[in-house]
C-alpha cells in the first residue's frame, strides 16, 4: 500500500528525518526553514520521535551541538538557510575536519546584504570549500529520499552531507511524496558506528592542535601532521563519489525510485545543446529542453545532483557530445562567474570535448525563472554558436545590468 | 605515599611533562578539578591555554576524555555532549566545559547564556587568568581596571572587570561557586559537590598567570592567596540562589580583616602603571562588593 | 569493544612527557634539606605542602620527599610554600650544597 501524500518540501524532509531514527536535533529557525525545525520539535515533543531536541540560541551553536553529539555517538540532524548557514560557517569546516557524519538540510535562500528571504543557491555554493558533500534536490520526493541516502553516505565515508533544496519553490510548495517504509529504512540504514573515541573507558583528546610535520607518539610511531589529516578528508570526498552512487543504486533497488546518483540526464543521448543546472532550476530546464526540441534543436539537460564532490567523470560523460553547453545557476562567485560554470569548464579541460560554454546567472533573491526564459536564452546561445560567437560575457537573466 | 593524603583522591590525572608554563595556575587548578571529578567525566574545551596544556597530536598528558572545539563554542559543545549522552542512555557521565575568561566572558558568552537558560545539566568552569593569555596577554573583559596588556599597552585597561558572576546569578542556575588553586582543598570540595548536583553549575576559578601578570612563577600560590585575602576574589558558593562564603573568605567576613588591595597590586608588573585614582577606585569597588555580599548574607 | 579505525580523525593518547623532557626548562632546581623537611624529621606523614602546591604533580609524598627531576620545571612554588624553609632553589650550574 503506497503512502503518497501531498506535502511541502519541509514536511517531506521532516518525515524523512524521523524515519532515520535521529537521536539529537538542534536547529534554529530561519525563513524558509522554520517549519522544518517546528515539525521536528512537534515529532519529538509528541513522542513520535524519540530524540533530544536542543532549542539552541543560534546557528553556530546548532551545528556545534550536532558536532559534539555526533562525536559521542548519536545520529544527529540540523537545518538552516542563508545567513544561518553563513553564521555556522566556522563550524562547517570543523565538522568536516572532525570527520563527522552530520546531515544538514540547507533550504536555499539568498544572502544579505541586502536582505532577501527568497530562493537562490548562494548560501550553499559559498560553502563549497568546507569539505561537506553537497546534494541538490529537484522535487519534494527527492528531498525525502535524499535525506535517507544522506545518512548512509555520511556514515560510510565519515563526511558530513548537506542536502540542499530551494526555499519556497520546494520548501513551501506541495507535491506528491511517497513516504518510505520505516522497516525498509532501518534495513537500508545500519546503526551509526562512530569512529570517534570519547569515553571514560579510553581517555583521548580529540581534535587538538597538530604540528605542520608528522610527529612520533610515545611508542615512536610517526603520526599525521595537519596536512595528512586534511588530505584524508579530501580522499574521503573522492571515495564519496562511489558512496553516493552506491547509496542511490541501493535505494533504487529497495524503494524503486532513482534520482540519478551524481548526475541525472534528460534527453542527453543525442543532444547537441545541453542545459546544465542544479535543483528545481534543472527541473524547469527539462521543460525548456522539450520546447527547444519542438523548435528543432536537439536539447537535453544535465542535472548536477552532487556538487561536492564534483562528479567530473559523470559530467564529462554527459557533456561530451554537446556543441553548446549553457550553465544556468542561482548563484555567482563574485569576481569571476558562476561556480558551477567554472567547475564544468574545469571538468572538460584536458578532454577532447570543446563545446561552447555559456553562463547565465538566474533567479537571485527569488526572482522567478520561467522555462520559456531558459528556452529563449538557450536558443540565443545556439544562434551565437552558429554565428561563431563561442564565448560571451556571463549573462544575468531577466535582470537590469546597466 | 600516605593513604588518603589530605583526604582527597590521590590519583594524578595529569601526567608529567605538560606544555603549561612554569608555575601555571591553570595547571594547579586542573590537577585538583580532575581529582575531584574522577573517571566518569568528559571534558570539552576551546582554543585556550588549556588546549595547549592538553597537548599536541598525537599525545596528551591528561588521562580524561576531552573534546576540543572552536573558541566561541564551549558551552554549545557541552550542550551537544549532554544531549548525545542522554540520547544514548549515558546521562550519568558528567560533562564539564572548561574555558578561559576570553572564551567565557567574551566570545563564548552567547553559548553559555543559552546553555544556562536551557538548564543544561553540566558543569561550566571558567578559569580566569584575566586576559587572552594563550595568544600573548591581550585584554579581555575580565582584565581588571588599570592592568597593562598587549592591547592596553600604554593607557592600561580603562573599564572595570566585567561582573560575570552577577550575569550567571541572573540565570538562576543550580550552583555557582568561586575557587582558587591557592586553596586547593576548598576547590576540590566544591567540585565534588558540583558533580553531585543536577542542572547548570558554574565554577569560577581565579588563575594566576606568571607571564601575563608579570610576577615570578614561584609566587603563583601567594598571588592567588593575596587575591582572596584582599577580598578582590572572594571564595563563595550559591546553591539555588542561597549565598555563603567559604574558607578564608568566610573567616574574613566574620572578622572583617581584609588586606588592603594595594598589597596585591604592587606585586604584579601588569599594575605598575596604575595611578592613585585607579587604585582608589579598585579599593572602593572591593569595599562596595563586600557590602553587597554582607546584604546577601542577611537575606 | 568494536574495533575502530583510530586514524580517521585526530585523537591523542595519554603519554608522559608530551612536551618533551620538561626538566630541561629549568634554570633553578629544588633541593630538599632532610634536616628541615617536616615529614623527614618527624618520620611520619605530615605537611607535604610541596606535594599539595606543585602544579605539575611531580612531587612524590614519600619520606623523604622526592621530586621527579626529569619533569620538574623549576617554578619554585614548593620552595616558596614550604613552611620549614626546607627547599632551596639552586642554580642548575651549581652543585646541591
Amino acid at each position: 500500500m503506497s503512502k503518497v501524500r501531498i506535502m511541502t518540501g519541509n514536511s517531506a524532509a521532516a518525515a524523512a528525518v524521523m524515519l532515520c531514527d535521529v537521536q539529537v536535533v538542534a536547529a534554529y529557525p530561519i525563513t524558509p526553514q522554520s517549519q522544518l525545525a517546528e515539525m521536528m520539535s512537534q515529532y519529538i515533543e509528541s513522542g513520535e520521535l524519540k530524540a533530544e531536541y536542543v532549542r539552541v540560541e543560534g546557528e553556530h551553536t546548532a551545528l556545534t551541538v550536532c558536532i559534539s553529539a555526533s562525536t559521542v555517538g548519536a545520529r544527529v540532524f540540523t537545518a538552516t538557510s542563508a545567513n544561518g548557514l553563513l553564521y555556522m560557517h566556522e563550524q562547517l569546516h570543523w565538522a568536516a575536519g572532525a570527520r563527522l557524519p552530520i546531515v544538514m538540510c540547507c533550504v536555499n535562500r539568498g544572502v544579505g546584504a541586502p536582505w532577501t528571504i527568497f530562493n537562490d543557491q548562494q548560501d550553499s555554493l559559498a560553502q563549497r570549500d568546507t569539505g561537506w558533500i553537497q546534494l541538490y534536490c529537484r522535487n519534494n520526493q527527492e528531498i525525502h529520499d535524499t535525506i535517507l541516502q544522506a545518512y548512509r553516505i555520511a556514515e560510510s565515508v565519515y563526511v558530513p552531507v548537506m542536502v540542499c533544496y530551494d526555499g519556497f519553490v520546494l520548501s513551501h510548495t506541495m507535491m506528491p511524496v511517497e513516504m518510505a517504509e520505516q522497516e525498509a529504512v532501518r534495513e537500508y540504514l545500519p546503526p551509526y558506528r562512530p569512529h570517534t573515541i570519547l569515553t571514560p573507558e579510553d581517555p583521548r583528546c580529540l581534535n587538538p592542535v597538530l604540528f605542520p610535520n608528522r610527529r612520533a607518539d610515545s611508542e615512536g610511531v610517526l603520526r599525521d601532521g595537519y596536512m595528512e589529516m586534511r588530505y584524508k578528508l579530501e580522499a574521503a570526498l573522492e571515495d564519496a563519489l562511489e558512496a553516493i552512487t552506491d547509496a542511490s543504486d541501493a535505494f533504487a533497488k529497495r524503494f524503486g525510485r532513482n534520482h540519478g546518483g551524481l548526475v541525472w540526464d534528460y534527453r542527453t543521448e543525442d543532444a547537441e545543446l545541453l542545459l546544465v543546472a542544479m535543483g528545481s532550476l534543472a527541473s524547469e530546464a527539462t521543460l525548456a529542453a522539450d520546447a527547444l526540441r519542438e523548435r528543432g534543436i536537439r536539447a537535453g539537460v544535465t542535472g548536477v545532483r552532487a556538487f561536492r564532490p564534483f562528479p567530473k567523470e559523470a559530467v564529462r560523460k554527459s557533456l561530451s557530445r554537446a556543441k553548446a553547453v549553457i550553465v544556468f545557476e542561482k548563484s555567482i562567485s563574485y569576481g569571476n562567474e558562476g561556480a558551477l560554470c567554472t567547475e564544468i569548464k574545469g571538468a572538460l579541460f584536458g578532454t577532447e570535448s570543446r563545446p561552447a560554454i555559456y553562463n547565465y546567472i538566474a533567479g537571485l533573491g527569488g526572482r522567478d525563472v520561467k522555462s520559456r526564459e531558459l528556452e529563449a536564452a538557450a536558443a540565443e546561445c545556439w544562434t551565437d554558436l552558429e554565428a561563431g560567437r563561442r564565448e560571451k560575457k556571463t549573462t544575468w537573466l531577466n535582470c537590469i545590468t546597466g | 605515599m600516605p593513604e588518603n593524603l589530605f583526604k582527597i583522591n590521590s590519583k594524578e590525572y595529569i601526567l608529567p611533562g605538560s606544555r603549561a608554563c612554569q608555575g601555571c595556575g591553570l595547571s594547579l587548578f586542573y590537577r585538583y578539578a580532575l581529582k575531584a571529578l574522577r573517571e566518569n567525566t568528559i571534558v570539552t574545551l576551546p582554543a585556550c591555554c588549556l588546549c595547549v596544556l592538553q597537548g599536541l597530536y598525537p599525545s596528551t598528558p591528561v588521562m580524561m576524555p576531552a573534546l576540543n572545539n572552536s573558541f566561541a563554542s564551549t558551552a554549545a559543545s557541552a550542550s551537544g555532549l549532554v544531549a548525545g549522552l542522554r540520547a544514548l542512555n549515558r546521562a550519568d557521565t558528567t560533562v564539564v566545559a572548561i574555558a578561559g575568561d576570553g572564551a567565557t566572558f567574551d566570545m563564548g558568552i552567547q553559548a553559555l547564556s543559552g546553555a544556562a537558560e536551557r538548564g543544561t545539566d553540566f558543569i561550566y568552569v571558567c578559569y580566569d587568568n584575566e586576559g587572552y593569555m594563550n595568544t600573548g596577554t591581550q585584554r579581555s573583559s575580565a582584565t581588571p581596571m588599570g592592568a597593562l596588556t598587549t592591547t592596553t599597552p600604554i593607557l592600561t585597561k580603562q573599564q572595570p572587570k566585567k561582573d560575570f558572576l552577577k550575569i550567571m546569578e541572573a540565570h538562576n542556575i543550580a550552583y555557582l561557586a568561586t575557587a582558587s588553586p591557592s586553596y586547593p582543598l576548598d576547590l576540590y570540595d566544591k567540585f565534588v559537590k558540583a558533580k553531585k548536583i543536577r542542572g547548570t553549575r558554574y565554577m569560577h576559578i581565579h588563575v594566576p598567570c606568571p607571564p601575563g601578570w608579570a610576577y615570578p612563577p614561584k609566587d603563583t600560590v601567594k598571588m592567588g592567596r593575596l587575591a582572596v585575602e584582599t577580598g578582590l576574589f572572594p571564595l563563595f558558593e550559591m546553591e539555588n540562589g542561597k549565598f555563603r562564603f567559604t574558607g578564608r573568605s568566610k573567616t574574613q567576613a566574620e572578622r572583617g580583616n581584609r588586606l588592603p588591595v594595594i598589597n596585591y597590586l604592587e606585586k604584579q608588573g601588569r599594575f605598575r602603571k596604575m595611578d592613585a585614582e585607579q587604585q582608589r577606585q579598585m579599593q572602593a569597588m572591593v569595599d562596595a562588593k563586600w557590602e553587597e555580599y554582607r546584604r546577601k548574607l542577611e537575606d | 569493544m568494536e574495533k575502530r579505525d583510530e586514524n580517521i580523525s585526530a585523537m591523542c593518547k595519554p603519554s608522559i612527557g608530551e612536551a618533551g623532557r620538561t626538566g630541561d626548562w629549568r634554570t633553578v632546581r629544588p633541593v630538599i634539606d632532610p634536616a628541615r623537611c617536616i615529614p623527614a624529621v618527624k618520620k611520619k606523614s605530615a605537611c607535604f605542602l610541596c606535594w599539595l602546591y606543585c602544579p605539575e604533580g611531580v612531587v612524590k609524598a614519600t619520606i623523604p620527599v622526592e621530586i621527579d627531576m626529569d619533569y620538574c620545571k623549576g617554578c619554585g612554588i614548593c620552595a616558596e610554600e614550604c613552611p620549614a624553609k626546607a627547599i632551596q632553589m639552586v642554580r642548575e650550574d651549581q652543585p646541591d650544597e
